[in-house]
Order: C-alpha cells, then sequence, then structure tokens
C-alpha cells in the first residue's frame, strides 16, 4: 500500500518505453522487453514466465525472491532486470539438472525441510550461492549466513539439517 | 505377504519434488494469456468518509484499464448474509466498495486494473483521494470499561462461551493459603504466511469463473463468490493445490478474492490480484487481549480457586470471538471457579483466528500462574502440575477420550533433564549468562467435521480419492493418501489423492487441528464403502468365491480380495474393476461425526514443553538454546510431517514470546511496522535446538482414525514455558508478551 509519494512526478517524466534485454536464464538465453521499473523478480515471473521465484515482501526483507546471477546469491526483487541485461541467472527451475535432482533438493525432501514450500527455492538458491561463497564453515555460521531467508512454518532446524548434511557430503568430495 | 500399513511411516511429503524444483504453482503463479494486474489503494485514514476520489490522472495512462471504486463497481449483493462466510462470526461481515464509509485504517477503497503489475502500482499512487475524517479510537487499553459479552451466533459451536462457575471463587480464593495474583497483556499479531494473499480470476464466459485463490476453504471461497455475485455454484470454481502458508488468515475469503472476481466480471479478462506486504496487514489479526488470573492453593499444592477473566479486542462490525479462558478447568480440578470473557470493540478490521486462536492467549497466564504458585509453595513446577492432574475434564463433569499427558510429563523431563534444574531462582549460570529452566502444559481440543470423499478404484488397480480441501503446507495431501492406502491395503505409490478443488467432494476450512481427523474420517468411510463395492462385484465374476461375502470374511492385500480363511483365493482390483464392464468403481461418502457418542467425552491433545533459556546478564539478551515438547495427539498419521507441524508451533512459540508483535499508533488508528523487516519472526540464527516427543496415546472415540490434529498443539506450551524460564533465569517475571531485553534490564 503506497500512501505517501515523496514527490510528485509529472506525466513527462514517465518514459513507457521497454528495453530490449537478454538474460541467460538457466543457460538459455531469453530476449525481454521491459521497462526500466521492472524488477527481476518480474522479469523472471511476468514476463520470462518462470513462477518459481517467489514474492514475498518485494523490499528484500524475506529472501523467497533469491536467485544466483553470475555466481552470487542475490535478492531478485531489489534489483532491476535491465541491470542484468546478459548476465548468467540460476533460479530454482534450474537447480536439477535433467531431471536429476541436486543433492540439497534431495536432502530438503528427505530432511521434510519445507511445510508450505514457499520460502523453499529461495532457501535452496541462498544455499547453494552460500556454498560458492565458502565462507561458513560451522552450524553457528551456516545459520547466521542463512538468516536472510524467512520461514514462516518454522522448518528452521530441518532447512539447516538438509544444508549441513550435504555440505558434509560436498567436503568429503 | 501383506503390506506394513502407510499409517505411522515417515513418508516423505509426496508433492516435495514439485516443491523443491518451483514447479508448485500458488495462486499467483499462473501465466494466463492475456492477464492483466489489479493493484489494490487503500484508505489512508481510520474512520470517515471518502469525499472525493479522482481517477483522471490515472485513467489517462496509456494501459491503464479501470479504476474501481464504490462509485465505479457493479451492483452487489444486497443482504449482509450473503457476505458471510463458513467462518464469519456473529455480526455484519465487511463489504468492500460497498460505500464511501471508512471503518478501519488500511480498508481497500479502490482496485486499479492495468495491463503491467508496474503500472496498476504507479497507476494507484495518482489516484487522489480526500476524506472526511471522524474520531476513532482503537486503544484496548483505553477502553476496558466498555468491555461487554459477546453475542452468539453459529460461529460459536466450534468456541464455546466460558464454563458456568462453580462454588464460590471468591470465598475459597480468599481463605486459601497462598494466592497468585498477576496481569497479562498480548498485542495485536498478524499472520503474515510468506505468501503473499493473491487471486488469478479466469473468465469463462457467461457467469462462469476459474479462480486460483489463495484459501483454506476452496468452497468457502467458492459460496461467498457466488453468493455475492449472484453466481450458479456449479459454475463458480475454486482451484488452491498449494498454499503458502496461512496460518489461519486463509479461513475467511479475504478482499484481493472480491476484487479480482468483480474486476474479471466486469472486465471479461483475467486479473490478478495480489497484495503487498504491508497490505498483509490490512484484514485480519490476532486481537490484543487482556487476562487477569486469581489462583489460590492449600499448603498441599492442591489448586482450590481459579479465576480467569479476559477481554479481546473485536471490530464494531462482527463479534470475533476466542477460547481463553477454559482451559484451566480442563486441566486442573479445583471446586471454585470463575471464567470471564468479554469484548471491546473498537475501529478496527475484524480479528481473524491465528494458529492456536485463544488456546495460545490463555494458556500463557494459565501456566504463568501455576509457575508463580510453585515458587510461593516451594514445590518443583511439574510436581505442581502433577499434583493438580484432571483425570477428567472437571469443566465439564465428563471424562477424556484418552489423555497421555502425564506421560508427556515424565517423558518430556526425562529427555530435557529437568531434575538438573536448581529450583533457585538465577541459581544457574553459563560464563556470563544466566541460564533458567522452564515448562508448561499445552492443550487443544480436538474436533470434527462433516466432510465428503470420493474413493475410485481406476481399471489399472489403482486408488484414486478426491476431496475439495486444501493443504496448506501440513502435510494433507501425503497423509490422506497414507489413509487411503491402508484402507485398500495397497501401497502409497498406487494411491493418487486430488484435493484444493471446489469441484470435489465438500470439506469445510481447513483449521483449527481438525482436518485431519474430519477429512481423514471421510476418506475412510469413501474406502469402506468401496471396499464393500468391490467385494459385491467380486460376488459376480467367475465361480461365485466371493458371493454373498461380508467385509470380515475377506483381505484387501496386495492389490486384490483374499479369502480370510484361505488367502490363496483371491481376486485382482483390476480383474474386478473388468468385471464391471471396464469402468472405474466409485463411491461418494458423506461422513459426519457421531455427535451422541462425542458429546459424553471431552477430546483433546495435550502437550508438556520444557524449555532452557540463555538471558545474558548486562545486556538481557534471550536466547531459547533448547527445547523439547512431549505431545499426546492419539495416532501419529505421519510422524515425519507431524514432527514438522510441532516444530513449527515450536518456532511460533519462540515468535510470540521474543519476537513478534504489531504495534499500533493510536493517535493515528493505524499499525506501525507493516513490513518483515519491522515485523520480527526468528530468523534461522535464533532458533537452536528442537526435539519433539509423541508420546503413544489410543483413542477409540475421537475418530475412527484415533487422531487428534498437530497443528496448534506444538505452539500452546511454548510461550509459558519460555517465560517461565526467563523468570527462573533472571528471577524477574514479564508478563507481557513479546519479552524484549529492555524488560530485564
Amino acid at each position: 500500500m503506497i500512501t505517501d509519494y515523496p514527490y510528485k512526478q509529472t506525466e513527462s517524466s514517465t518514459d513507457f518505453t521497454p528495453r530490449p534485454i537478454t538474460l541467460h536464464i538457466n543457460n538459455a538465453p531469453v530476449q525481454l522487453e521491459v521497462l526500466p521499473w521492472v524488477s527481476l523478480l518480474d522479469g523472471l515471473r511476468d514476463y520470462a514466465g518462470l513462477t518459481g521465484t517467489k514474492k514475498g515482501c518485494d523490499h528484500g526483507q524475506c529472501g523467497a525472491c533469491t536467485v544466483i546471477c553470475d555466481g552470487d546469491r542475490i535478492l531478485s526483487c531489489l534489483t532491476l532486470a535491465v541491470m542484468k541485461d546478459g548476465s548468467d541467472i540460476t533460479t530454482i527451475e534450474g537447480i536439477a539438472h535433467e531431471g536429476v535432482l541436486h543433492p540439497l533438493q534431495k536432502a530438503f525432501i528427505e530432511h521434510d525441510a519445507f511445510q508450505c514450500g514457499y520460502c523453499t527455492p529461495g532457501q535452496i538458491c541462498s544455499a547453494i550461492g552460500m556454498f560458492q561463497e565458502g565462507k561458513a564453515k560451522t552450524r553457528d555460521e551456516v545459520k547466521e549466513l542463512m538468516s536472510g531467508n524467512l520461514c514462516r512454518c518454522g522448518a528452521n532446524t530441518n532447512i539447516i539439517d538438509a544444508i549441513m548434511e550435504v555440505k558434509a557430503q560436498m567436503s568429503h568430495e | 505377504m501383506s503390506l506394513l500399513p502407510s499409517v505411522g511411516q515417515p513418508v516423505s511429503r509426496l508433492e516435495g519434488q514439485l516443491k523443491v524444483t518451483g514447479r508448485a504453482q500458488y495462486a499467483a503463479d499462473y501465466s494466463i494469456p492475456g492477464l492483466v494486474y489489479g493493484y489494490v489503494i487503500n484508505s489512508t485514514v481510520t474512520k470517515g468518509k471518502i469525499q472525493r476520489i479522482d481517477t483522471t490522472k490515472a485513467m489517462s495512462l496509456p494501459g491503464v484499464i479501470q479504476i474501481f471504486s464504490h462509485v465505479k463497481r457493479p451492483s452487489l449483493a444486497w443482504f449482509n448474509l450473503q457476505y458471510a462466510d463458513m467462518d464469519a462470526p456473529p455480526g455484519s461481515p465487511f463489504r468492500p466498495l460497498q460505500d464511501n464509509k471508512i471503518i478501519y485504517n488500511g480498508q481497500p477503497i479502490g482496485l486499479v486494473v492495468a495491463e503491467t503489475f508496474e503500472l496498476a502500482r504507479y497507476a494507484a499512487t495518482l489516484v487522489e483521494v480526500e476524506y472526511e475524517q471522524e474520531a476513532f479510537d482503537t486503544d484496548l487499553n483505553a477502553n476496558l470499561s466498555n468491555a461487554r459479552t459477546p453475542k452468539i451466533g453459529m460461529a460459536t459451536m466450534l468456541k464455546p462461551p466460558p464454563p458456568r462457575p462453580k462454588g464460590n471463587f471468591e470465598k475459597a480464593f480468599s481463605e486459601s493459603l497462598v494466592q497468585v495474583s498477576a496481569e497479562y497483556y498480548h498485542g495485536t499479531e498478524h499472520h503474515n504466511p510468506l505468501e503473499l494473499f493473491a487471486t488469478t480470476t479466469v473468465y469463462e464466459g457467461a457467469g462462469k469463473v476459474t479462480i486460483y485463490d489463495k484459501t483454506q476453504g476452496t468452497v468457502n471461497s467458492q459460496l461467498y463468490v457466488a453468493n455475492i455475485f449472484g453466481l450458479k455454484y456449479k459454475n463458480v470454481r475454486v482451484i488452491a493445490p498449494y498454499v503458502g502458508g496461512a496460518f489461519g488468515s486463509g479461513l475467511r475469503p479475504q478482499y484481493q478474492l472480491f476484487l479480482s472476481v468483480m474486476a474479471a466480471l466486469e472486465l471479461k479478462r483475467p486479473v490478478l490480484v495480489t497484495l503487498d506486504r504491508s497490505q498483509m496487514f490490512t484484514f485480519g489479526h490476532r486481537p490484543p487481549t487482556i487476562q487477569r488470573t486469581r489462583f489460590g492453593a492449600d499448603a498441599n499444592g492442591r489448586v482450590t480457586a481459579m479465576n480467569h477473566a479476559a477481554i479481546g479486542e473485536t471490530s464494531r462490525f462482527e463479534d470475533y470471538t476466542e477460547v481463553v479462558v477454559n482451559w484451566s478447568h480442563m486441566l486442573y480440578p479445583a471446586d471454585n471457579t470463575l471464567m470471564q470473557y468479554k469484548l471491546v470493540e473498537l475501529d478496527v478490521f475484524s480479528p481473524l483466528d491465528m494458529r492456536a486462536p485463544g488456546g495460545v492467549t490463555g494458556m500463557h497466564a494459565i501456566e504463568s500462574t501455576m509457575d508463580e504458585l510453585s515458587y510461593q509453595l516451594k514445590i518443583d513446577p511439574l510436581q505442581l502440575r502433577l499434583i493438580n492432574y484432571a483425570e477428567k475434564d472437571e469443566s465439564l463433569n465428563r471424562p477424556y477420550s484418552s489423555k497421555e499427558l502425564r506421560a508427556c510429563y515424565v517423558q518430556g523431563a526425562a529427555r530435557f533433564g529437568w531434575e538438573h534444574r536448581n529450583p533457585e531462582p538465577r541459581s544457574m549460570r553459563r560464563g556470563n549468562k544466566l541460564v533458567g529452566y522452564g515448562m508448561a502444559t499445552g492443550i487443544w481440543e480436538a474436533n470434527t467435521l462433516p466432510a465428503r470423499a470420493e474413493a475410485i478404484m481406476t481399471t489399472d488397480g489403482k486408488l484414486h480419492v478426491n476431496s475439495a480441501v486444501t493443504d496448506i503446507g501440513t502435510g494433507t495431501l501425503t497423509v490422506m493418501a497414507q489413509i487411503a492406502a491402508d484402507e485398500l491395503g495397497l501401497p502409497i505409490q498406487d494411491v493418487t489423492f486430488s484435493y484444493g478443488d471446489s469441484k470435489k467432494p465438500f470439506a469445510p476450512v481447513q483449521g483449527g487441528s481438525f482436518t485431519v481427523s474430519t477429512v481423514g474420517s471421510a476418506i475412510k468411510t469413501a474406502g469402506k464403502a468401496l471396499r464393500k463395492k468391490l467385494l459385491r462385484i467380486a460376488g459376480k465374476v467367475g465361480d461365485g468365491v466371493f458371493k454373498k461375502l461380508e467385509l470380515d470374511d475377506v483381505l484387501f492385500e496386495n492389490g486384490r480380495i483374499a479369502l480370510k480363511n484361505d488367502p490363496l483365493t483371491s481376486i485382482s482390483f483390476v480383474d474386478i474393476v473388468a468385471a464391471n464392464d471396464g469402468n472405474p468403481v466409485k463411491v461418494i461418502k458423506f461422513s459426519v461425526p457421531n455427535v451422541l457418542k462425542l458429546k459424553k467425552y471431552s477430546r483433546a491433545a495435550h502437550s508438556a514443553a520444557f524449555v532452557e533459556v540463555e538471558v545474558d546478564e548486562e545486556l538481557g539478551v534471550i536466547n531459547v538454546t533448547r527445547a523439547v515438547t512431549a505431545v499426546a495427539a492419539g495416532t501419529i498419521i505421519n510422524p515425519k510431517t507431524a514432527r514438522s507441524q510441532i516444530l513449527g508451533g515450536m518456532v511460533w512459540g519462540i515468535s510470540k514470546a521474543l519476537r513478534e508483535e504489531t504495534i499500533s499508533d493510536h493517535h493515528f488508528g493505524k499499525y506501525m511496522n507493516q513490513n518483515l523487516g519491522e515485523y520480527h519472526i526468528p530468523v534461522h540464527a535464533d532458533i537452536h535446538d528442537l526435539d519433539v516427543i509423541f508420546v503413544e496415546e489410543k483413542d477409540d472415540i475421537v475418530n475412527a482414525l484415533g487422531a487428534k490434529g498437530v497443528g496448534e498443539i506444538g505452539l500452546i506450551g511454548m510461550p509459558p514455558a519460555i517465560s517461565n524460564a526467563i523468570c527462573h533465569a533472571t528471577g524477574k517475571r514479564i508478563n507481557h508478551l513479546p519479552i524484549h531485553f529492555d524488560n530485564l534490564l
């Protein structure tokens, strides 16, 4: 709900010309025509038709929209689509390969690391991004570095269990 | 070799693969050709009238299709009753865009529909609204003198008023050796499921719509839409297979449903209306509640007198009630009781059931009072519960259908290590942290409602089951498939369950921990009827060995019917269906709880919660380092998903005790922290060692499954166990929730 605007916009300040951009989503180039005010989240959902990425707040407060962009986990709601022209983006739809689930997806099912499933795409993308960062060593560090992803169902302990299991497997490889 | 029963197995969620790959579709996830987007405009004042609403600038933007408001809307149903949903409290339901009256802050007053979401949102900022404001009041504390008895209505059936007084409370209390009295304050809370409320309405031609809604009741939304817009029930189909959490917020149709359907019918186009996070604070909430307890006990620790009085908030237009004060006398026998519950009307939206409504509020007061009594009596808190253990429900003088609370106390205490508790407050520490142990009891009623279910044996010998019920993340799909599998003696792989669709057989709203009991019973009933029908058809096949047999004479195993006394003589389901002219064998059954039998018993799930907290002595920072909840809830259909339900409840308990709170500014009559940055819920780093025990509990009365439901019970004992642990750690008893570090400095 927008109650107050800090300044009055004039109609002439509104440029309704879409910009062509190319996003490499899940290893496939996708051409989109978007206005600059379209967030990457809405670009993925409404323009590219990839609704696996979820909107929980649109303010960078819940983590449900987390995707992996050029190797980093980012909040797609706080990113404009036009900023990522040419970028490689992995969404939840691209985590499994040729129908084979990623070990973390399997661990989420096994550990019952979700209930409603709405935060799950963000949790999984965020955890994979966290693995790539390589900073989290201990369970406490994993909890801290996963704390940008809220879960309202209270699956927290199961989510961290699933992540720790996969993390342990990775360190043995 | 017969199969192990599926019920009782920790089956992983059947929809798991869809949820971890992003293929589970929620209400806003349907990419429909020609979809247009609605953005809601909300009132910025709390009470008054809209004097002028000017949409000229917004309408002039290319791509803006229509702006609906009280001056621009189709004619709607006339009668309040047509707006009443299945969960409506007594009163007059809120009617969106009805007229120019503003009755609460954030009230939806308009809907911008545009070709894109961004454009609709932008156009909404260009709509100019002028109000004539009136005086309002949103402060419960300032209006306690206006408290009155709630109205009675349909909803009262599941929310009984307080039990009658017993004995002479005032006399017994004043004469009791030890007395404890205290006041408790709980603020407003909002459900905040992570999924934003959304409805996608597809216009299917004259008077017909398909609706993807965020709801806890597909049939509830269907009836609401049909009644308001004058559509035939069969022309309104509501689909909700995936619901991104709800916790009670979807028990009633919310305004985005109304607005989406209205716009789709008017524009004859598919319309998606999604609320934003701040708009998630503009419909129901857990009401602020003020409670007072006075408990008296004798020298042996027996509670002799109990008074529990509560005053809750409601709106000016509906009497929303909760069961707050009925619990203590269900748990503790006392000869003198006085339970009182009243409401104060304020200029807010109607409160709405939020996980363990009333129960978690009342039990915090009750179990904190018991804890305080234990200190006064110098009796261990757990021992005090055992001294006052109720073998029957004293409030209604009837037995429990089952009650293994004692086992919860014993097993929970053992797992937690309760015996290591030093009774002295501030006596335990770890470095610069004070350590406290606290415990509390939980109780929640086990209800069953009527429901229908359809069971179909397909030509390939597989079972298909249908119900309109939703799965809000509780595991309904999985447990219903388990129940159905056992009814026909099939492995769960041979069972499919379709749900979340108003076209399927009737199910009531999903909530109150009654879904397993309600829909599970319907599936059992339908399963049994299907077995009978299959046996009857089998009797017509071949040499007629199965002719005139009863269900007791045969076994249903491995996709076959076999003679009990000669298991090698059998016939496969595939052959039976083939004998049915190749048509799938179908039954639809209505299951109604046996009220005459049930009303002789009180039926409730119980729990015992044990909590350890660490409190930083200088900074007051509170941490729940570990917790154990032992639960008695009858048969546990699926220990994996049930454990998750309890864990979720425990996290909600930590949240309620230490984090979440909607803050009101009564000067503006407005909630001030309408976002997830300021409405705090626990993050991963806040949640530590949580453990769940299910104690064995047999119940032949509650329903045919012996299952009581576990949606609420995990939450109820946690807030008092946490505040009791804080009191043990610090010597400070804080009776308002949430408890923050500054309360301890």
